[in-house]
C-alpha cells in the first residue's frame, strides 16, 4: 500500500508540474500551426506571472491577477507579432529578444516596486486560486484503491489545472472543427492559397499570434497565482523551452501535447522523487540526467529516430504578398 | 531572396541603420529607467563613468569585451551560412571541459605558453564537439538547429552540473568547482598593453585571451571573405537552392559551419577559466553565449563590427555593475534589458526605419539631381 500511496503522490505532482507545460505548449500549438515559430514562449510566461502576482498582490484580487497577466502576455505576442508579421523580421530573434527583455524587466520592476529581492508579496486568501475539492473527497479516501485515486488524484486540484486539461479537447475542436482552425491550419501550411482564397493571412497570423498570448498568459497566472504564492524572480526556469520541447515532441497535435507535457512533468516529479533514492534494478540515476531527459528525448525524437516530427511547411517564413 | 528594400549606400546600410537601431534600443531601455525612477541621463553617465574612467576599469571592460568576442564570432561565422546558432552559451560551456583539462593536467609542470596553446586545442574542440551534433542532425537526419541547439545548452548544464559535483571537484571540498589552478594554469595580465597608454591594470583581469580574441576576429575574415569555405558558405546563407545548384555540399557546409561556431564559443571559456578564477566554476559562461547573438547582430556579423559591438556590451557589463553601485534600482539585469531590446530592434526590427531612411535618400538624391538639372539649363 506504501508503494501505492507513493505513486499517487508522484502521480499528483506529475499533474502538477505539467499544467503550465500544457497551456504554453497549447499556446505554442496556435501560432506555430499559423507558420509563426515562437521562442519566446518563456519570456511571456515569465511576464505573464510577474503581471499576475503584481497586480493581485497590489487589488488583492485573483481575478485581476489572471486579467493582467493575459494582457502582458498578449502585448508582447503582439510585439513578437509585429516583429515577424508586419516587418518581416526572423522569427527565432524576435523570440530571443522577448525572451531577455522580459527576463530582465521582471527583476527590475520588481525589485523597485515591491524591494523584496525581485520577488512579489506573498498572496493568500482571495489573491490566490484556491483548490477546488470535489464532493464527497474526504468520505471516499478510505475506500480502497479507488478513494485515493479520486480525493486526492483528481480532486483536490487548482481551478485552473482543469482548465488546462479541458483546454486540450477545446484546441482540438478549434483548430480541426472550425473555419477558424481550417484557415489557421491552412496559413501555416500554405499562405499563399489563403491569400489567394480572399483572406488576409497578416490578420490571421495576428489572432494566432493573440490566441498564443492569452494562453501563455494563463500558464504565466498558474505559476504565480497557483502553484506558488506570488512571483520569483527566473520562476519559469525553463518551463516555456520544455513546453516548446513538448510541442515538438507532439508533432504539433493537441491531444499528444497533453501527453508529452505529462511525460515531461512525470520526468519532472520523479526526478524530485528520486533525489537520494536508489532506483529499483537500475541504481543510483544521476538526477541531472532525469532533468535533462526531456531535452535528450526531443532531440531523438528530432533526428527521426521516434518517429518523424514534421513542422508546419510554411513555419519560419515571412509572407510576402507583392513580389 | 529579392530585397523588397531600396538599396542604400554601404556607410548607411552599415553606419547608419545599425546605429539608428542602437539608439532606439537604448532610448527604450532609458523609459525603463524612468520608470524605475531614475533619471537616465544620470544612469548612462554612471555607466560610462564606470566602464572608462580608469585604467582598472576599461580593463574589466576589455575582459568582458574578449568574451563576447568569441561568442559574437560563434553566432556570426553561423550566421554566414544561415545558422541561427543559438547553442553558443552550451558550446562555450562545455569548451571549459577542454580548458580545466589541460590546466589540471600540466598546470603544475609546464609553464603558461605550454599550457596555453594545448587548453586553446582543448576548449576548440569541446566547443566544436558539442556542436558537432546538432550540426550532423540538421545536415543528415533534417532536425532544425536553433531547437537542437536549444535542447543541447540544457543538456549541457545538466552535465555540467554533473561533472563539477561529481567527478571534476576534488575531494573533500563542498564547493562545485575544480580545484585552483598554480602557475602554468594562469594567463599573464596585459599591463605592458595598457601601460603604453598610460593607464594602470589595477586588479582587472585583463590578459592575453585578448589578442587571442584578436587573431580568431581576423582568421574570421580571412575565413569569411578570402577562402573557398567562405564563399561557400555565403552563398548556402544567401540562396541555399543557389548553392545546391552549384553543387556545394549542404551537409558538409552545415557540419563544418557549426564545428567552427562551436570551437570559437568554446574558446570564450579560456578568458574566464584561465584568466580571470583560475579554476573552473558552475554556470562561468554567465549568458555570454546569449550576448554573442546581441553582439553578432549588431555588429551586422562582420569582424570589424563585432569587436566594437564586443566593446559596448563590455561597458554595459562593467558600467552596469557601477551604476547598481551608485543607483540600488538598477542592478544588472538592466543589461539583459539592453541586449534584448538591442536583439530586437537591431535583429528582429532591423528594417523597421529602412523605409523611412531610404526614403529620405531618395528625395535627396532627386533633389541634388534636380539642382544639376537646373544648374546645367
Amino acid at each position: 500500500m506504501d508503494f501505492f500511496h507513493t505513486i499517487i503522490a508522484i502521480l499528483e505532482s506529475t499533474i502538477r508540474v505539467s499544467v503550465p507545460l500544457i497551456f504554453a505548449a497549447l499556446a505554442g500549438l496556435f501560432t506555430e500551426r499559423a507558420g509563426v515559430f515562437d521562442i519566446g514562449l518563456e519570456g511571456k510566461m515569465l511576464g505573464a506571472a510577474f503581471a499576475a502576482g503584481a497586480v493581485a498582490a497590489v487589488t488583492g484580487s485573483v481575478m485581476m491577477g489572471l486579467l493582467a497577466a493575459i494582457l502582458i502576455s498578449v502585448l508582447l505576442s503582439l510585439v513578437h507579432g509585429y516583429a515577424s508579421i508586419t516587418q518581416r523580421g526572423s522569427q527565432i530573434v524576435s523570440g530571443v529578444a522577448i525572451n531577455f527583455i522580459v527576463a530582465g524587466s521582471t527583476v527590475i520592476l520588481g525589485e523597485a516596486w515591491f524591494r523584496q529581492g525581485g520577488r512579489t508579496p506573498a498572496l493568500s486568501g482571495d489573491a490566490r486560486f484556491q483548490t477546488v475539492t470535489f464532493p464527497f473527497a474526504d468520505a471516499v479516501r478510505d475506500v480502497p484503491i479507488l478513494g485515493p485515486v479520486y480525493s486526492d488524484l483528481l480532486s483536490g486540484h487548482f481551478i485552473l489545472t482543469y482548465v488546462a486539461f479541458l483546454l486540450v479537447p477545446f484546441s482540438w475542436w478549434v483548430l480541426y472543427r472550425t473555419r477558424f482552425g481550417l484557415r489557421l491550419r491552412a496559413v501555416g501550411e500554405n499562405p499563399g492559397a489563403v491569400d489567394t482564397a480572399g483572406i488576409s493571412v497578416i490578420w490571421l497570423r495576428y489572432r494566432a499570434v493573440i490566441c498564443c498570448g492569452i494562453l501563455c498568459g494563463f500558464a504565466g497566472a498558474y505559476l504565480s497565482l497557483a502553484m506558488s504564492a506570488g512571483f520569483v524572480k527566473g520562476m519559469t526556469a525553463g518551463k516555456g523551452y520544455i513546453a516548446l520541447a513538448a510541442l515538438i515532441f507532439a508533432k504539433w497535435r493537441p491531444l499528444n501535447i497533453m501527453l508529452a507535457c505529462l511525460l515531461f512533468g512525470f520526468l519532472d516529479a520523479l526526478a524530485i522523487r528520486l533525489q537520494g533514492n536508489p532506483l529499483p534494478l537500475i541504481g543510483q540515476v544521476p538526477v541531472q540526467l532525469m532533468q535533462a531527459l526531456p531535452y535528450i528525448l526531443t532531440v531523438i525524437l528530432l533526428a527521426g529516430f521516434i518517429g518523424k516530427a514534421i513542422p508546419p511547411k510554411a513555419g519560419g517564413i515571412p509572407y510576402v504578398k507583392e513580389r | 531572396m529579392s530585397n523588397p528594400y531600396a538599396k542604400l549606400p554601404a556607410w548607411a546600410e552599415y553606419g547608419l541603420i545599425p546605429l539608428v537601431n542602437l539608439i532606439v534600443a537604448f532610448l527604450v531601455a532609458g523609459l525603463v529607467v524612468l520608470l524605475v525612477g531614475e533619471n537616465p541621463l544620470s544612469a548612462a553617465y554612471h555607466m560610462i563613468n564606470g566602464a572608462f574612467g580608469r585604467g582598472e576599469y576599461i580593463g574589466f571592460t576589455l575582459y568582458y569585451a574578449t568574451t563576447f568576442i568569441f561568442t559574437g564570432l560563434s553566432v556570426a561565422v553561423a550566421f554566414h551560412a544561415g545558422l541561427f546558432n543559438i547553442g553558443s552559451e552550451g558550446q562555450a560551456y562545455i569548451g571549459g571541459i577542454g580548458v580545466a583539462l589541460a590546466c589540471l593536467w600540466l598546470d603544475r609542470t609546464m609553464p603558461w605558453f605550454v599550457v596555453f596553446p594545448l587548453a586553446i586545442i582543448g576548449s576548440a574542440a569541446f566547443g566544436a564537439l558539442w556542436a558537432f551534433l546538432p550540426g550532423w542532425l540538421q545536415a543528415k537526419r533534417g532536425s532544425h538547429v536553433v531547437i537542437t541547439t536549444i535542447m543541447f545548452n540544457f543538456i549541457a548544464s545538466s552535465l555540467m552540473v554533473y561533472l563539477l559535483t561529481r567527478v571534476l571537484k576534488p575531494l573533500g571540498q563542498m564547493a562545485p568547482q575544480t580545484r585552483t589552478f598554480e602557475a602554468g594554469g594562469q594567463l599573464p595580465k596585459l599591463d605592458w598593453l595598457m601601460s603604453i597608454f598610460g593607464l594602470n591594470l589595477g586588479n582587472s583581469p585583463f590578459n592575453v585571451s585578448f589578442l587571442l580574441a584578436l587573431l580568431a576576429a581576423f582568421c574570421v575574415w580571412v575565413l569569411i571573405w578570402r577562402t573557398k569555405l567562405g564563399y561557400e558558405m555565403r552563398t548556402m546563407g544567401h540562396s541555399p537552392s543557389a548553392a545546391r545548384y552549384a553543387g556545394i555540399g549542404e551537409a558538409r557546409i552545415t557540419v563544418i559551419v557549426m564545428m567552427i561556431s562551436g570551437g570559437l564559443a568554446g574558446m570564450m571559456a579560456l578568458n574566464p577559466i584561465m584568466g580571470e578564477q583560475y579554476r573552473m566554476q558552475l554556470d562561468f559562461v554567465q549568458g555570454a553565449g546569449f550576448v554573442g547573438i546581441a553582439v553578432a547582430l549588431m555588429g551586422r556579423s562582420h569582424p570589424a563590427g563585432i569587436i566594437p559591438a564586443a566593446v559596448l556590451f563590455g561597458m554595459l557589463y562593467q558600467g552596469g555593475a557601477e551604476i547598481a553601485f551608485e543607483m540600488p534600482a538598477i542592478s544588472r539585469d538592466m543589461i539583459v534589458i539592453i541586449q534584448g531590446l538591442v536583439i530586437l530592434f537591431a535583429g528582429a526590427l532591423e528594417n523597421m526605419f529602412r523605409p523611412a531612411i531610404g526614403r529620405v535618400f531618395a528625395s535627396i538624391g532627386r533633389r541634388s539631381v534636380a539642382a544639376a538639372q537646373t544648374r546645367g539649363a
